[in-house]
């Protein structure tokens, strides 16, 4: 599950075989734009992929199910709300503690995401990432310290990346072309 | 951006398990005490002013087709510039600033590894700038959406 993908993952298309695979494709680009601001969202979901109302709930609850959807829900713009410090901060982890540390920071409550990701030496030494979203630089940098208290970091190597502009944020475009 | 009581409800209760039935949104409004018809409004006017980037799924990457993390440097009176092409590039889906000579980091999606590589060696081509490419080894952190901590806003 947490391998990176080796490739496109139609599998969603075999479970169903009662439908249009065709539909359930159209279905997939549409969702990545997420669900329309109708009274009936998935009504207005099949009208537009030739698929039943029903075929559209069955899909998006299996896909949930089989964890392709991870969440179905309200996908906020942390930056508009105020979150304007944003960091990324990542370690020079020792290979065999990087799975047991990961998990460890993945469960504090300023981390919102964490993972590891290989080291392209010379230019970059680090291997495991975490995301802070925060609400002000100085927070941000308090939240930190208490990480590296808590997890006995002070002697690893790290860096603090502050994003100061998004440029683009949206979803994956895994099915649509844009 | 201040939001009101029942905007602030409506996203603390909603960032997931968003119910999936015929009138999903009239569900929504008999749990938060509105009409159908004032979700669908709150919806359509915080998706306007950039509260909400959308509402809908969260695909897992790993299932849902290839991604990756890229960065580059950008010269500094340059990253606009640079930016802006990285964000015409097909599948990107996020582009940052950040503060590191590795200055914009950016994701990449595509339905398959193969179409991922070229599309990000084409860019590389196109911006003559050497590309960090660091895909996802392991991820420890399920993106549930986190609790918004409202009090300590701006």
């Amino acid at each position: 599950m947490n391998l990176p993908a080796t490739g496109p993952n139609y599998s969603y298309l075999l479970d169903t075989e009662s439908m249009s695979a065709w539909g359930l494709l159209r279905l997939r680009e549409q969702l990545e734009n997420g669900l329309p601001l109708t009274p009936r969202p998935y009504q207005t979901l099949a009208e537009r992929t030739g698929l039943s109302e029903q075929q559209v709930m069955n899909a998006v609850s299996q896909w949930q199910q089989q964890g392709l959807i991870k969440r179905l829900g309200l996908v906020v713009k942390h930056r508009t709300l105020g979150y304007r410090a944003n960091a990324m901060v990542v370690w020079n982890v020792p290979d065999d503690r990087v799975s047991t540390l990961g998990n460890a920071m993945a469960a504090a409550a300023c981390v919102t995401l964490c993972y590891q990701r290989p080291r392209r030496l010379p230019d970059w030494p680090y291997n495991l990432f975490c995301m802070i979203h925060g609400i002000s630089r100085e927070r941000v940098l308090n939240q930190l310290a208490d990480l590296i208290e808590q997890h006995e970091l002070s002697n690893v190597d790290h860096a603090i990346l502050f994003s100061n502009k998004a440029y683009l944020q949206r979803g994956g475009r895994y099915v649509s072309n844009c | 951006m201040r939001l009101d009581a029942a905007d602030r409800q409506m996203i603390d209760s909603y960032q997931r398990n968003l119910p999936v039935c015929e009138r999903p949104y009239e569900e929504m409004a008999r749990a938060l005490g509105l009409t159908e018809e004032e979700v669908i409004q709150r919806l359509s006017a915080l998706q306007e002013q950039q509260v909400l980037s959308r509402v809908g799924p969260v695909f897992e990457h790993s299932q849902a087709g290839a991604s990756l993390l890229a960065a580059v440097a950008a010269p500094e009176e340059q990253m606009d510039l640079v930016a802006a092409r990285i964000n015409r590039a097909p599948g990107v889906n996020h582009n940052y600033a950040r503060e590191h000579t590795y200055n914009l980091w950016f994701v990449m999606t595509a339905p398959d590894e193969d179409t991922l590589e070229e599309r990000l060696d084409e860019l590389e081509h196109q911006l003559k700038l050497p590309m960090l490419r660091l895909p996802m080894v392991e991820g420890y952190h399920i993106d549930l959406g986190f609790d918004i901590d409202w009090e300590a806003l701006p």
